[in-house]
C-alpha cells in the first residue's frame, strides 16, 4: 500500500489546482507587474499594498471573506447564480480563485522586480531600433526577465501546492472535489494514519525537491526570494 | 536640407528652451559643459521623452507638431548611447540584426556587412555581448544603430564611458562614418577636441539655451565665445595632401592660405585631412622670418585682439579667409602694435593632424 484511492484523488486535485492557477497568475501577473514596475501613478503604493496583502493576512481571513464573497448570498457568487452558473464557493473553480488571490505576491513581487530591474533603457534602445512598444516587451523585457518569470512560476506553483487555510475554508474539504493533499495530510494526522501521512508528506517533499533541482539546472542564475 | 527644432523643456528647476536650425549633413556637434540639456536636447530629438508644443521637422519631414508625436519607432534614427547597451540575451549578431529585420527591405541602404566592416566587428558576431570589452561593446552598439539605415543618426557621448585607450581606438571609426556615409548625425560631447575631429557643424549650448551655432572653424575662432579661449584654444584648417618628400620624409598639405609641410603622415595623395592649430603654437612676426627652423609660416591679416587673462592677448587671424587664432603676450602684442588690419606672418610651431 502506498496511496489510496482517495489519496490520489487529492494529489492529481492539488497538481490541477498548482498548474492551473500558476498559469492564471502568469497570464494575469505580467501585465500587472509590468504595469507597476512602469508607471509613475502617485497611487501605486495603494495597489501595491493590495497586492501584497495575502502575505501577512491570515489564510483564514482571506479564506472566510472569500467564502463570503463567492457563496450564494455573496455578491459575486450571487451574480453567478443569476446568470444561471453554480456559485463557486465549495467547488474546484473557488479553489482556483482562492489560490490565484492568496498567491499572488509571490507571482507580482518577481516580476515587478525582474522588470525593473531591466530599467528602461534595453526599451528605448528597442525603440530606436524600430520596436514597438508590445513588440519590445516580448522581444527584448520578458527573455530579459527570465530570471524572474522562473522564480515567479516555481514559488506560485509551490505556494499554491501548500496552501492549507484559504483551501480549507473555501473549498471545504471534500473528498474528490476539494481536497488536496495538505488538508489530506491533516486529515490522515487526525485520524492516526501516520503511514498514510508519511506517504503523503514524503511523496510531497521529494517532488517539490526535484522541481527546485531542474529549474536550478536550467538556470544557473536563479534565485528563489524568499518572500 | 535642414532640421528645425523647437523645445521648451522645464523640469524640477533645469529649463531647456531651444529653438535650432542646423544643416542636415555632415556631423553636428551639440557642445557644452555637463548637466547643460545636451542629453535632454537628444532625447527629445529622438522622441524618447514627448514634451508639449516641441516642433521637430527633419528634411521634410515632421516628427513633431502641434498635431503630430511620431513614436521613436517611427523615426528613421539611429541612437547611440553613451552606455553600448547591448542586449544582453542575444549575441553581438542577435543585436544587429533586432533593429536590420524591422526595417523593411527596400529601406534597407547600408548593406549589413558595410555596417560590420565599418566598425570592424566581423569577428566578434557569434559572441556573447557580456563578453567584449567597452569599446569593442561601443561599436557593437554604432553597427547596430547603422544597420536600420537611419536617415539620422543620433549619438550620445558615445566615448566618455570608455577609458582613454578604449576612446583612441574609437575615435577613427566614427570618424570613418563621416568619410564613408550620407548620413547626417548629431553628435553630442563635452570634449572638445573630439567635437574639433568629429563635427563639421557645432551647436553651443549652455545651462539650456543654445549660445551660438556655426560652422565648426567659425565657432571654435570667434572670439565672443568661451570655445577660443583657455589653454585648450585652437583652430582647424581642411587641407589636402599635395604629396611626399621622400629625402626628409615630409608631407605636403595644401590649403587656401598656403602649404604645410609636416612629418610624413600615411595619407594617400589627393586625401582630405583637418588640422588642428593649438593658439598657443602659433606665433607672430612683422616679417618674414627667412633663418628660423619654423617651416609653415603664413602671411595673415589681424581681424580681431582681445586681452586673455592679464600677461596674455588671443588674437583671431584670417589667412586668406581662414580663420587662425594666436595667443601670445600683452608686452608682444604692443610691441608688435598689433590691432585689426595689419599684416602679419603667422609662424605655426606645430599642427595636429586630426583625420
Amino acid at each position: 500500500m502506498m496511496f489510496s484511492e482517495a489519496d490520489l484523488t487529492a494529489l492529481v486535485i492539488t497538481f490541477k489546482l498548482a498548474v492551473i492557477t500558476t498559469i492564471t497568475l502568469l497570464l494575469l501577473g505580467t501585465p500587472l507587474a509590468w504595469w507597476l514596475a512602469r508607471t509613475h501613478w502617485r497611487f501605486k503604493f495603494m495597489l501595491e499594498a493590495v497586492v501584497a496583502l495575502p502575505l501577512v493576512l491570515p489564510p483564514t481571513v482571506l479564506g472566510f471573506y472569500l467564502l463570503i464573497a463567492l457563496g450564494p448570498n455573496g455578491p459575486v457568487g450571487g451574480l453567478v447564480e443569476w446568470l444561471g452558473g453554480r456559485p463557486p464557493a465549495f467547488t474546484f473553480a473557488g479553489l482556483v480563485i482562492g489560490s490565484v488571490i492568496y498567491s499572488m505576491p509571490f507571482v507580482v513581487q518577481p516580476l515587478q522586480d525582474a522588470f525593473s530591474t531591466i530599467g528602461r533603457r534595453p526599451l528605448e534602445v528597442a525603440a530606436t531600433l524600430r520596436a514597438s512598444p508590445l513588440d519590445s516587451f516580448f522581444s527584448v523585457a520578458v527573455p530579459l526577465a527570465r530570471p524572474g518569470f522562473l522564480t515567479a512560476a516555481v514559488l506560485g506553483f509551490a505556494h499554491t501546492v501548500g496552501e492549507f487555510g484559504v483551501v480549507l475554508m473555501i473549498g471545504g474539504n471534500i473528498p474528490g472535489a476539494t481536497q488536496v493533499v495538505s488538508i489530506a495530510i491533516y486529515d490522515h494526522v487526525e485520524g492516526l494514519e501516520y503511514a498514510h501521512a508519511h506517504w503523503l508528506s514524503g511523496g510531497l517533499m521529494l517532488m517539490s525537491f526535484i522541481m527546485l533541482m531542474v529549474v536550478y539546472a536550467l538556470n544557473r542564475r536563479f534565485r528563489v526570494v524568499r518572500p | 536640407m535642414t532640421i528645425e527644432a523647437r523645445f521648451h523643456i522645464n523640469r524640477g528647476g533645469f529649463t531647456l528652451d531651444v529653438d535650432l536650425s542646423v544643416p542636415a549633413r555632415g556631423v553636428t556637434g551639440l557642445f557644452g559643459p555637463s548637466g547643460c540639456g545636451k542629453t535632454s536636447l537628444l532625447r527629445a530629438i529622438a522622441g524618447l521623452e514627448y514634451h508639449r508644443d516641441g516642433f521637430l521637422k527633419v528634411d521634410d519631414t515632421i516628427w513633431q507638431d502641434a498635431e503630430r508625436f511620431v513614436p521613436p519607432h517611427r523615426r528613421s534614427l539611429g541612437y547611440v548611447f553613451q552606455e553600448a547597451s547591448l542586449f544582453t540575451h542575444l549575441t553581438v549578431r542577435g543585436n544587429l540584426e533586432y533593429g536590420l529585420r524591422r526595417v523593411p527591405r527596400a529601406e534597407r541602404r547600408i548593406p549589413f556587412n558595410n555596417a560590420i566592416e565599418l566598425l570592424g566587428i566581423r569577428h566578434l558576431l557569434e559572441r556573447r555581448s557580456d563578453t567584449l570589452s567597452g569599446g569593442e561593446r561601443q561599436r557593437v552598439a554604432i553597427a547596430r544603430a547603422l544597420a536600420v539605415s537611419p536617415g539620422l543618426l543620433l549619438m550620445d557621448e558615445p566615448l566618455a564611458a570608455l577609458d582613454l585607450a578604449s576612446r583612441q581606438g574609437l575615435l577613427p571609426y566614427i570618424e570613418s562614418l563621416h568619410d564613408e556615409l550620407e548620413i547626417p548625425a548629431i553628435y553630442v560631447s563635452h570634449t572638445l577636441e573630439e567635437i574639433a575631429r568629429l563635427a563639421d557643424h557645432l551647436i553651443l549650448l549652455e545651462a539650456g539655451r543654445v549660445v551660438a551655432t556655426g560652422a565648426v572653424n567659425e565657432m571654435l575662432t570667434r572670439l565672443d565665445l568661451p570655445l577660443a579661449h583657455g589653454s585648450g584654444a585652437a583652430s582647424i584648417v581642411e587641407a589636402v595632401v599635395v604629396g611626399h618628400d621622400q629625402e626628409y620624409h615630409l608631407t605636403h598639405l595644401d590649403f587656401v592660405g598656403g602649404r604645410f609641410i609636416v612629418p610624413r603622415r600615411a595619407v594617400p595623395t589627393g586625401g582630405h585631412v583637418r588640422l588642428r592649430l593649438a593658439a598657443r603654437d602659433v606665433s607672430l612676426t612683422l616679417e618674414r622670418q627667412s633663418q628660423t627652423s619654423i617651416q609653415n609660416i603664413f602671411a595673415a591679416t589681424v581681424d580681431q585682439v582681445i586681452p586673455e587673462g592679464k600677461a596674455q592677448v588671443m588674437v583671431r587671424l584670417l589667412v586668406a579667409d581662414v580663420p587662425i587664432l594666436s595667443r601670445i603676450t600683452q608686452k608682444s602684442a604692443v610691441e608688435l602694435n598689433l590691432k585689426p588690419g595689419k599684416s602679419v606672418y603667422a609662424q605655426v610651431k606645430s599642427v595636429t593632424l586630426l583625420a
